[in-house]
């Protein structure tokens, strides 16, 4: 095994396996301290505020939120598209990835799928609620009932509700099963008995066969083979529930990559300011070092280009089309009364982003936390220029309106937040942040130096 | 496994050199246990290929089946809708849930196949031999019933290899 003079090392520092065992594992180890509870409890809080929120809204009705009957969509389905986007970084780096053989993506597969789960529980609240009547929110699946009523397979709507649920299971079993190895080996470094069998149970009773890791290696190569179209169906799907409608600035056939490219670009952005913080708390900056951040700041320079690419060719395309609905509908964007939204999202998705071309800001943590933070903020509001300024003025003047969110909305979506973070706050102590058993398994071609221990020629590797 | 010896080593190369010197003195190999995918070993091990890409190909050919003819019955037999006098099959607007349930299904049917093929499962107890195979430990399991050897002249060919702590174990399943 021979490092690589071109290729930075993807783990820092003098590893042997043991050292990457006892690194990864310390957070669930170790008791949590005075920061984990603050974090955990303030998410708590804002999460159960946030389902105060939504009872509130079940109580009294949607009339206690700002929609009305020219713009229905609102923060609701803003929040909901923007959370599905984030839940896209996940998946595309553990099954896209590895299709592409990226060995980087194993320090940051584990955490980036779980945040992809929840993201996807975030988002999946927000139609929901929307629906109006939560209990008979399985009125979306098709069962036989004695209406004899089915759903209608015609309506992308309803193609939504089969690639999110699909999305979110499919991605939770290629997650679990990915930990099950891990699972096993926190099981055999716990001391006490009933952790020992509990993570047992969790670990479906792993044991590190050959035969077993034989079919989990081509078990997970076909998942990823399956996840990797799924994650674009996902969004995919999420823009026909625009793109199929005839509102001017939803009714065009750029939308499926549009939002694909910006569901990365978002997830993407949301996978570094977690795992920049992350890293540092966890005190993990060995194996997800700086190249790992230049990486997945590459990602977001390619599909944040491309975002900016189909920004420009939806205006270009509503002036060439010479549809005056479809040109009024971007010069209204750009100058309207919701300029201030579309300008926010230019300047967050499409200049900032174009500064990564320099390889110093790429390589600095405080910029790149910032700007991650930028192009969240910028793609939250790429979807609500989507929604809200196509809706508020389309093709009859005298339903033309104005749309602000009351506090019940501002409250349900900072509650999803809570939400999000007390599950990121509850992984981060029960299971490894970072995928031991694939670390391990690239740490000999992979690690800055890697300690060899064998009794029998012991001389270390890397050197 | 009655009878069973075992070692391990530290290193996944050692490890393959010994499991292929442990072959060519004839001697067979009951498990070998690793923290980590050892790239290689399942040629070595001559493991026959796994079926589950198999499995979830035929699964995910039911999935698409069922949901696309689910579809079909629904908007010809179970409810036809008449939209704008078009055809109550459209073929098109079935394909997103139909793609969504094949996956669904080859996932899901993999995933419980190889839990069910490699007894894997919540409440499965395992016979762990030793605790470091999960953290820096590749071990070789040899048993005393399939080979011709005796108990020590394998732990001394186990040995031989370079093995650390070998062990016999007569367990009682």
């Amino acid at each position: 095994m021979q490092v690589s003079q071109v290729r930075e090392p993807l783990i820092n520092g003098e590893k042997s396996y043991e050292n990457i065992t006892s690194d990864v594992m310390a957070p669930v180890r170790a008791k949590p301290g005075k920061l984990w509870f603050l974090g955990f409890g303030i998410s708590a809080l804002v999460m159960l505020a946030g389902f105060a929120a939504i009872a509130y809204t079940v109580w009294f009705g949607i009339g206690t939120w700002g929609v009305n009957r020219t713009i229905g969509w609102g923060w609701s389905i803003t929040n909901f598209v923007w959370w599905v986007g984030i839940g896209h970084a996940g998946t595309f780096i553990s099954a896209i990835l590895l299709l592409f053989r990226q060995k980087w993506r194993t320090s940051i597969n584990r955490a980036a799928e779980a945040m992809t789960l929840f993201a996807v529980m975030c988002a999946g609240l927000f139609p929901l609620i929307h629906m109006g009547r939560l209990p008979l929110a399985f009125f979306i699946f098709p069962y036989p009932n004695t209406r004899e009523l089915w759903v209608n397979f015609n309506s992308p709507l309803l193609w939504d509700v089969f690639a999110i649920t699909t999305y979110l299971l499919v991605s939770l079993l290629f997650w679990y099963m990915g930990l099950i190895p891990d699972l096993g080996t926190i099981r055999d470094r716990m001391k006490t008995l009933w952790k020992k069998k509990a993570y047992n149970f969790l670990s479906f009773g792993w044991k590190g066969s050959a035969r077993h890791w034989q079919r989990h290696e081509s078990m997970s190569l076909v998942l990823a083979g399956l996840a990797a179209p799924l994650v674009l169906s996902v969004h995919t799907i999420v823009s026909f529930d625009f793109a199929t409608s005839v509102i001017p600035g939803w009714h065009t056939t750029i939308f499926p990559p549009y939002f694909v490219s910006g569901a990365v670009f978002s997830g993407f952005a949301m996978v570094l300011t977690l795992m920049i913080v992350t890293r540092r708390a966890l005190n993990l900056q060995e194996y997800i070092t700086v190249g790992h951040v230049e990486s997945m700041n590459k990602v977001i320079i390619a599909t944040g280009s491309i975002v900016g690419i189909a920004y420009i060719t939806e205006l270009f395309m509503a002036w060439y089309s010479g549809v005056e609905y479809e040109r009024y509908a971007f010069i209204n964007r750009a100058m309207g009364p919701y300029a201030w939204a579309y300008w926010i999202m230019m300047t967050c998705n499409v200049i900032s982003p174009q500064l990564l071309w320099i390889k110093k800001l790429r390589r600095n943590l405080t910029f790149t936390f910032i700007l991650s933070i930028f192009i969240n903020i910028g793609m939250w509001f790429e979807r609500f220029v989507i929604v809200v300024t196509s809706l508020h003025r389309d093709y009859l003047p005298s339903s033309w309106s104005m749309y602000k969110p009351t506090w019940v909305e501002v409250a349900i979506f900072l509650g999803t937040f809570g939400l999000f973070f007390t599950l990121f706050f509850l992984f981060i102590r029960i299971f490894p942040v970072i995928a031991l058993a694939e670390v391990k398994s690239v740490a000999k071609s992979s690690a800055r130096k890697f300690i060899r221990k064998s009794s029998k020629k012991s001389k270390p590797e890397n050197e | 496994m009655k009878n069973i010896i075992y070692g391990h080593f530290t290193d996944d190369h050692d490890l393959l050199e010994a499991v292929k010197a442990l072959q060519e003195k004839g001697i067979h190999i009951a498990d070998v246990r690793t923290p980590f995918p050892v790239h290689g070993l399942d040629t070595v091990l001559k493991l026959r290929r796994s079926h589950l890409p198999k499995v979830a190909f035929i699964a995910g050919v039911i999935g698409a089946v069922l949901m696309f003819s689910f579809q079909y019955w629904v908007f010809t037999e179970g409810w036809p809708l008449n939209f704008g006098g078009k055809p109550y099959s459209s073929i098109l607007s079935f394909i997103p849930a139909t793609f969504e349930i094949t996956v669904l299904f080859a996932a899901f049917a993999m995933g419980i196949a190889f839990l069910l093929r490699s007894n894997l499962g919540p409440g499965s107890i395992p016979d762990i031999l030793d605790e470091e195979v999960t953290n820096d430990h590749f071990q070789i399991i040899l048993s005393e019933k399939d080979n011709t050897l005796s108990e020590t002249e394998l732990a001394e060919a186990l040995e031989a290899t370079g093995a650390l702590d070998v062990k016999q174990v007569n367990t009682k399943k």
